[in-house]
């Protein structure tokens, strides 16, 4: 667990016509994003709320939050109405949001590298992998964006960060929420969740 | 005496695994011993390493904490290139032990971390993924005390690491090793304190959370970045209409 897991992160992404390729388009968000933090001094001091917005902005209109709440409940998917599917992929936006957020202010302009997508053209599922630079003598932290395409263009469904899903690791998580409170209980748990007070940054520096 | 408590640590987990139920994840028969020790860790890491680390952090310049994380980082290479070897990896190897060198002339006794500038990145090998290179399988998840996640096989991994740690036999003095041990946790909690409050806003369960981020870290190390795809039945359908 050494490095900085998800920590760093997530700087991710936007822009770009909806007809770009999967890795220019992670790109383009990305470098986009990051930019924006290096001019934001507020962000840089751990404004979440504003990181919030940005991410609200920039990066949200690119995922998939239906495939990626879809993941997240495997099997108990199908057993949820559709207004609970609806409910489940909103609250699971909102705090993968609010994780992205309190992720971002730690942005402290480390370099970003692309690895070369190898995908055929009509592939409509693509992996972008990319390396977020450490000071020091810390390995690299891997970030991979997992793609698939639609009728919107390319759209994000999953993130790992150093080989961590940001999606199947809620998996067992919601499983027992579910078999413990129900499919509604989970829905409330999410929301409570989404309603506590988003930290800003302890400590200093 | 560390060894011991962790031989004991395992063998407690070992004998309590054939009375404890089963939870959520078939990775974790544990998974009740497993929360009690984790709360255990986590009010001793609230109550004492935290404060410290952050206290560190506030202390020290930026420039200071990366060299000190350096310094023991190039002590673990030794160890990496070890691994590298032990699992088939030869140039990895060489060039593992190439930034030992490197670091420990031109890096001022491994304060600068020269090599990855050189374009010799660093690299993450330990005795437990060497076990699973070798095809042992991690067998269920624990929570070790005072030590955090880990696995039968890589609990085990890490009475070998724990021999082979240079500060461990690089000096017989135990008031110099014990303030080198603690000189690193704290070291390492401190480069570690960002990530804890993303994982404090992340997770509905920390417990639970903490655990499947670790399992799925720890494949994709063994796998050297390149685990092979778990596809998922419930995911093949189609997403939208």
């Amino acid at each position: 667990m050494k490095t900085a897991f998800f920590l760093l992160a997530l700087v991710a992404p936007l822009a770009c016509a909806q007809t770009a390729a999967p890795d220019a388009l992670v790109k383009g968000i990305t470098d986009e994003v990051a930019a924006t933090i290096m001019k934001d001094k507020d962000i840089q001091a751990g404004d979440t709320k504003k990181a919030a917005d940005l991410i609200e902005a920039k990066i949200v209109p690119h995922f998939n939050f239906t495939r990626m709440a879809r993941i997240a409940m495997a099997r108990n998917w199908r057993s949820a109405t559709p207004e609970q599917q609806k409910e489940l992929a909103a609250e699971f936006k909102t705090l993968l949001v609010r994780t992205y957020s309190t992720a971002l202010v730690n942005y402290k302009g480390q370099p970003i590298d692309y690895k070369p997508v190898r995908a055929k053209s009509d592939d409509t599922e693509v992996t972008v992998r990319s390396e977020v630079k450490q000071s020091g003598s810390s390995q690299p932290v891997s970030i991979d964006y997992e793609l698939e395409k639609t009728d919107a263009g390319w759209k994000i469904y999953d993130v790992k960060v150093g080989g961590v899903s940001l999606v199947t690791t809620y998996r067992d998580t919601f499983a027992s929420e579910v078999r413990e409170h129900g499919i509604d209980g989970l829905i409330k748990s999410l929301a409570a969740k989404n309603r506590e007070p988003l930290g800003t940054r302890a400590g200093k520096s | 005496m560390e060894v011991n408590r962790l031989c004991a640590a395992l063998l407690f987990a070992g004998l309590l695994a054939g009375c404890a139920t089963s939870g959520g994840n078939p990775a974790d028969p544990l998974e009740k011993v497993n929360r009690a020790v984790f709360a255990f860790n986590d009010a001793a890491d609230k109550a004492l390493l935290t404060p410290v680390a952050k206290g560190y952090r506030a202390v020290f310049p930026g420039f200071f904490r990366t060299g000190v994380s350096n310094f023991f980082s190039n002590l673990e290479d030794v160890w990496i290139s070890v691994n590298d070897v032990l699992q088939g990896k030869f140039q990895q190897g060489l060039e593992d032990i190439t930034r030992v060198i490197h670091n420990s002339t031109f890096g001022l006794a491994g304060l600068f971390d020269a090599a990855s500038a050189a374009g010799l990145p660093k690299h993450n090998e330990d005795f437990g993924q060497t076990l699973a290179v070798w095809g042992i399988e991690s067998g269920p998840y624990v929570v070790i005390p005072l030590i955090g996640p880990s696995t039968f096989r890589d609990g085990f991994g890490l009475l070998f690491d724990y021999k082979a740690d240079l500060v461990y036999w690089g000096t017989d003095s135990v008031p110099i090793r014990n303030s080198l041990y603690a000189t690193r946790a704290i070291s390492n909690r401190a480069n570690l304190l960002d990530a804890s409050n993303v994982l404090e806003q992340a997770a509905l369960d920390r417990y639970a959370f903490v655990r499947d981020a670790w399992l799925q870290r720890r494949r994709n190390l063994v796998y050297d970045g390149n685990p092979p795809r778990e596809r998922d039945e419930s995911d093949d359908e189609p997403t939208t209409k």
